[in-house]
């Protein structure tokens, strides 16, 4: 007990509040990429391989705005409306003609997309990693560190622009239709709900999401045309653990898995951490294979 | 079996054959043209066959689930993976280098991938199915890359080539000849086992519950029983292909255990066609050929996988049954 006592005393709390905060930060842009790709899962049953694809090609594109016009969010902005659009038009060439099929079948074209988003962006930029300016340059001090006021902001604006889509699903015309797409497809069909214009608008919204987080995130590392990869898989995870399809489940299974991963990053090396996140998919998988933030199926 | 099928389609009706002498005619002819092959071809080409045999055994293995189970699998890498690592720390740990310890490690440590996966993941079903296995082809994918000390980390471990040892017959180096002869002899052994198996009773249990897995468990088969069967065995057979990698090329790296070796052995399988075992070899041997193919035309600093996505996107919506599809059913007879 003396040992397990001492491990416990040997915690510094600055060290862990620090984690906290950058563990929320991490897990709002997680919650951001996420609930993008829980929306396209809730509503149109297709598992969108290329979600990390449209992040990492946000990044991209907010990189070049920022390098044309030197303002960054005039790239937050370009960035989600073109990637919006490339994400329509990925939707209407290679999703639409196989509604109706085997949702397998969505896998492995988006699986595809995500190959060529990929290659393109290593082709067309190049494998050097580049770089967005921080837009806020100025800190606070954290215990002994100067933590960027900038972190903060990226977990406000997430809340917000996730805030934002909750409002417009729960007020707004389109939000309706998509609401009552996903209840029942049929049904909102035979009401006069143009369905397929929902679906590809559910695209298009989970891309400029994933897009706008890119270009949040894109300041804290570089841009890489590999960057998409490690947060498909994170956001896999969240989807799986907060229930599939569930959009306030996820949002909390992103905050829990970050907050979780930055706990362990205290004791073991950040690329170890992963594990954790891990480890929760497992236990979820085992005891509550519906999710964990979801109320219990009757 | 010996009647002749009244089947319209059939080609082979005016030829008076039965079935299963066309099928073993055409195994004949296209093992006899494996053979001679690499005593004809030059060594690039040689060593290219060999490759398109060994990646042709992983996709072949995932079709036993994606095809006849109707599981989609995107953790293959990890069986492949540990198939190599397992070889490799064989090879390594041993000496002098021993083929069938490396061969009996490598199966060891797929062996226990695959039991490790399919305990967690076969209560799930469809996309909750592979992105489990992804995710945990992804956990020892870290494992591998971050433990330095035994693994080699991202370097990857070097080690020297295993003899081509059969007890009392024959103890010599491996040439790139008798090495393809030897993938060769694998690859075809590991085929008639998988024919064979998915034409046994179990294999039909496999593919009612492809078709409908509810009616299957009603009619009292233990479902999850044979999914882990069938994860299991097709692990086994993906280590076995990441053996043979192991002992062809005398490195392991944890590039093959990244879950995009998963993705490239899924897209071998959709365009060669799932549910036929040749298939998936077609599928290998149409892609490295597209891609020598575009990597010659288009230059070395194309990626060659912007045109191979769009093509595998055209077939997904175009030709979802793949380029051995429309044979399926006389292949599987």
């Amino acid at each position: 007990m003396d040992a397990v006592g001492h491990f416990f005393h040997a915690i510094p709390l600055d060290l862990l509040i620090i984690q906290t905060v950058n563990g929320i930060v991490a897990g709002m842009i997680l919650a951001l990429v996420a609930s993008g790709l829980t929306l396209i899962f809730g509503i149109m049953d297709v598992v969108n391989f290329a979600h990390g694809e449209l992040f990492m090609l946000g990044a991209y594109i907010g990189v070049v705005i920022v390098a044309a016009t030197g303002s960054f969010w005039l790239a937050l902005i370009g960035a989600a409306l073109i990637v919006a659009l490339i994400g329509a038009a990925l939707q209407i060439v290679t999703l639409r003609p196989l509604i109706g099929r085997d949702p397998l079948n969505t896998i492995l074209a988006t699986f595809g997309v995500s190959l060529v988003l990929q290659n393109f962006a290593l082709w067309w930029f190049g494998p050097t990693a580049r770089r967005i300016p921080e837009p806020l340059g100025s800190s606070f001090t954290l215990f002994y560190l100067q933590y960027p006021w900038y972190r903060i902001l990226i977990a406000g604006l997430s809340a917000a622009i996730i805030g934002g889509f909750w409002l417009f699903l729960k007020y707004g015309k389109f939000g309706v239709w998509i609401r009552a797409t996903a209840q029942d497809r049929v049904m909102a069909q035979a009401m006069g709900i143009p369905v397929p214009l929902v679906y590809t608008g559910v695209f298009a919204i989970g891309a400029a999401m994933a897009a706008a987080s890119g270009v949040l995130f894109a300041p804290l590392v570089g841009v890489s045309h590999t960057m998409g990869l490690d947060w498909v898989l994170k956001a896999f995870i969240v989807v799986v653990v907060g229930g599939m399809g569930n959009l306030g489940g996820s949002i909390a299974a992103a905050i829990f898995i970050s907050l979780l991963e930055s706990y362990a990053a205290i004791w073991v090396d950040p690329s170890q951490a992963v594990i954790v996140s891990f480890v929760v998919l497992i236990l979820t998988l085992l005891f509550r294979p519906t999710g964990l933030f979801v109320p219990t199926p009757k | 079996m010996t009647s002749v099928p009244l089947d319209k389609v059939s080609p082979f009706r005016k030829m008076r054959l039965s079935h299963a002498a066309v099928f073993w005619i055409g195994f004949c002819a296209i093992m006899a043209l494996l053979i001679i092959a690499p005593l004809v071809l030059p060594e690039f080409w040689r060593r290219f066959l060999t490759e398109i045999l060994i990646w042709g055994l992983l996709a072949m293995s995932s079709d036993l689930l994606i095809g006849y189970t109707g599981m989609i699998s995107f953790g293959h890498s990890a069986f492949f993976g540990l198939g190599m690592y397992g070889a490799a720390g064989a090879l390594i740990a041993f000496g002098p280098p021993n083929l069938w310890l490396a061969i009996f490690f490598g199966l060891s440590g797929a062996a226990g991938a695959a039991l490790f996966v399919a305990f967690f993941s076969i209560r799930l079903r469809d996309i909750y199915f592979a992105i489990t296995t992804l995710i945990f082809s992804q956990i020892f994918y870290v494992i591998i890359f971050t433990w330095t000390a035994v693994t080699g980390g991202e370097n990857g471990l070097i080690f020297s080539r295993p003899h081509l040892w059969i007890p009392l017959l024959y103890d010599a180096r491996f040439t790139s000849t008798t090495m393809h002869w030897f993938v060769l002899a694998i690859v075809t052994a590991s085929y008639l086992i998988l024919r064979r198996v998915t034409q046994s009773p179990f294999g039909m249990v496999l593919q009612s519950i492809r078709e409908n897995e509810s009616r299957t468990r009603a009619i009292g088969y233990a479902v999850e029983r044979y999914k882990m069967v069938a994860v299991m065995l097709s692990g086994l057979f993906a280590g076995l292909a990441g053996v043979l990698y192991a002992v062809q090329n005398q490195f392991a790296a944890p590039d093959f255990v990244y879950f995009l070796t998963s993705g490239d052995t899924v897209i071998f399988n959709v365009m060669g066609g799932i549910g036929t075992l040749v298939g998936p070899i077609v599928g290998a041997g149409f892609f490295q050929l597209m891609r020598d193919l575009l990597s010659r035309i288009l230059g070395d600093q194309f990626p060659y996988l912007i045109p191979l996505g769009v093509i595998f996107i055209a077939m997904i919506i175009f030709l979802p049954q793949g380029i051995l599809g429309f044979a399926r059913r006389w292949l599987n007879k």
